[in-house]
């Protein structure tokens, strides 16, 4: 794997370390099945396994927000063999932290949405780094629609940090826009499959997060609120955001614990910033199995079952 | 120079009038000061500016409903502490506080009752109860008692008052959104009426999901109403609100 100026965490930095000794040798001429390179290369998936597991949430939230971690449009590049990219909500424009269109996964037409961080600073800011306006949950519901009316699967990819809290979002109707997706949703005869990929930020998350089958990767997390916001709520202070994601519960296997979730995707390499690729392959997989399962469900029976799904969820005495 | 000089210390007033606690009220919005009685009698609405004051869920029952006819559903619920949340005061603690407060185990009155005579499913919700916070048990009380409108074919009239999703539970709050959303699409699907009245504020994961999605939307004037509050609008994006901004 090539390591170039990627951007580290701090508890990552073994790995890369053992990295750059495995390209020194390289450099030096060693060959890649050399016993000291066959050493080195498994001494560094031994360090893969151990420094990516057993992280506290407030990592698992780093590993989920990490600059290099692969955005929907990224992952849809590698699983998908066509995209053809729709636009706009045909109410008042395009929101580009939504992405979404027809896409063929291995012989399969499928629709895909997500949301879309942007992969540099100024992709990021064009897409308002993931946080939907109306437009784009209007956009989502409408290419949902059409999946319906074509009788696609839908694969719906979520990574956000949550709705776009402002001034113009807020006069465009964010609540009945998300309001609108959660009840539409219930309607629509489609398979949809949910994968969480990176932030389930609250929401603007849970409005494209409505499907048959939610499936969430190792290292994304899924929360009703941010850490530094329940923090500043809680705590009156931001800086105890680490508390306040072990108090939130938002990682993979919490969420699977509490039954939010139905499985999880174990990442490659550690986390999936470390292999895009690889990652995307794991995706894809469960993808194309869980498709075969919900294909062959009539479209009421589909849709019974995800309405007892949600209706099961939550916790309490009585 | 005797005549200059007090005789006895202090001032002293002929005698202590007594007002008994309560017996007029500030209106929040407009200052007034508005006599208790006549506040009741014009259904705790502020005589000089329109303003709606919060009233409790037995306020709304007595002034929206027939008398007597309200029968309560699932008046046991109550929050379990699913998440073991570590807070600065503990989850169960803040639960135990807000019953003692509302008389009531959560944050949302259910039943049906009769509306001039015709039978109507009902929820209420309390804000003074942690902020009328949607939790596991706001979600399934709001979910059943939508589901037993459809059983009796019986329309749905909701009062929402919510600052949000609760956060002490956290991922399972959240999905109450869903929950909720789901019966409120059952229930257009039977095809009966949903009534959703907003009140002082319905924001966040409530406002997102059943109270925007009434077939009837009535909201309470100046009510504070939208996605994201004020604060977080100006603490996150630093966005000036115009003037009566999501009122």
């Amino acid at each position: 794997m090539a390591v170039g100026k990627k951007r580290k965490l701090e508890f990552e930095s073994p790995v890369y370390d053992l990295e750059e000794k495995i390209e020194a040798g390289r450099q030096r001429g060693l060959e890649p099945d050399s016993a000291e390179m066959k050493k080195l290369a498994g001494r560094l998936e031994e360090l893969e396994e151990k420094v990516y597991s057993g992280l506290s949430p407030w990592e698992e939230v780093q590993l989920a927000r990490h600059p290099d971690r692969p955005t929907a449009l990224q992952y849809i590049g590698e699983i998908f063999d066509e995209f053809l990219e729709f636009h706009g909500d045909r109410y008042f424009g395009d929101d580009p932290a939504v992405v979404g269109g027809l896409a063929s996964l291995g012989g399969r037409r499928v629709m895909v949405v997500g949301h879309e961080k942007g992969r540099n600073t100024r992709d990021r800011l064009k897409r308002n780094f993931g946080m939907a306006s109306p437009e784009g949950f209007r956009k989502s519901l409408r290419l949902m629609k059409l999946a319906e009316k074509f009788s696609l699967p839908i694969v719906s990819l979520v990574d956000t940090p949550g709705a776009y809290p402002g001034v113009g979002a807020e006069e465009r109707g964010q609540s009945v826009a998300i309001a609108s997706n959660l009840k539409n949703l219930f309607d629509i005869s489609s398979p949809i499959i949910v994968v969480i990929i990176g932030e389930g930020g609250s929401g603007g998350a849970l409005a494209l997060a409505i499907g048959d089958t939610v499936l969430m990767m190792e290292h994304a997390v899924y929360s009703v609120i941010s850490p530094e916001g329940c923090a500043a709520i809680l705590y009156k202070n931001k800086d105890k955001a680490p508390e306040a994601a072990s108090s939130l519960r938002l990682t993979s296997s919490d969420c699977l614990e509490l039954k939010v979730i139905d499985e999880v995707i174990r990442e490659k390499h550690g986390a999936a910033h470390r292999d895009q690729h690889g990652n995307a392959e794991q995706i894809k997989r469960v993808l194309v199995r869980k498709l075969s399962e919900l294909e062959g469900i009539p479209g009421e029976a589909l849709l019974k079952k995800r309405v007892d799904k949600f209706s099961r969820i939550g916790i309490f005495n009585g | 120079m005797n005549w200059l000089k007090r005789a006895r210390k202090g001032i002293r007033t002929w005698r202590r009038k007594s007002i008994p606690e309560g017996l007029w009220k500030k209106c929040p919005s407009c200052g007034e000061i508005v006599y208790s009685e006549n506040l009741q009698k014009n259904l705790s609405v502020c005589s000089n500016c329109g303003n709606h004051f919060r009233i409790s869920p037995d306020r709304y029952l007595e002034i929206l409903f027939d008398r007597g006819s309200f029968e309560e559903s699932d008046p046991d619920l109550s929050s379990s502490d699913p998440l073991k949340f570590k807070d600065s005061k503990k989850y169960p603690g803040r639960i135990k506080n807000a019953q003692k407060k509302t008389s009531r185990k959560s944050a949302v009155l259910t039943g049906t009752a009769e509306l001039d005579g015709n039978r109507v499913a009902l929820a209420i919700m309390d804000f003074s109860f942690l902020g009328g916070s949607m939790g596991s048990v706001v979600g399934e009380k709001i979910a059943r008692i939508a589901r037993k409108a459809i059983e009796q074919r019986i329309p749905f009239l909701m009062v929402s008052a919510s600052g949000g999703a609760r956060m002490q539970e956290s991922i399972l709050s959240l999905m109450q959104m869903a929950k909720t959303s789901a019966a409120v699409n059952l229930l257009e699907k039977s095809k009966l009426p949903f009534i959703s009245i907003l009140t002082n504020p319905t924001t966040g994961g409530v406002a997102a999901s059943f109270a925007f999605q009434g077939d009837i939307i009535i909201a309470e004037p100046r009510a504070l109403i939208g996605f994201a509050g004020p604060r977080v609008i100006k603490e996150t994006v630093g966005e000036e609100l115009p003037e009566g901004f999501q009122r």
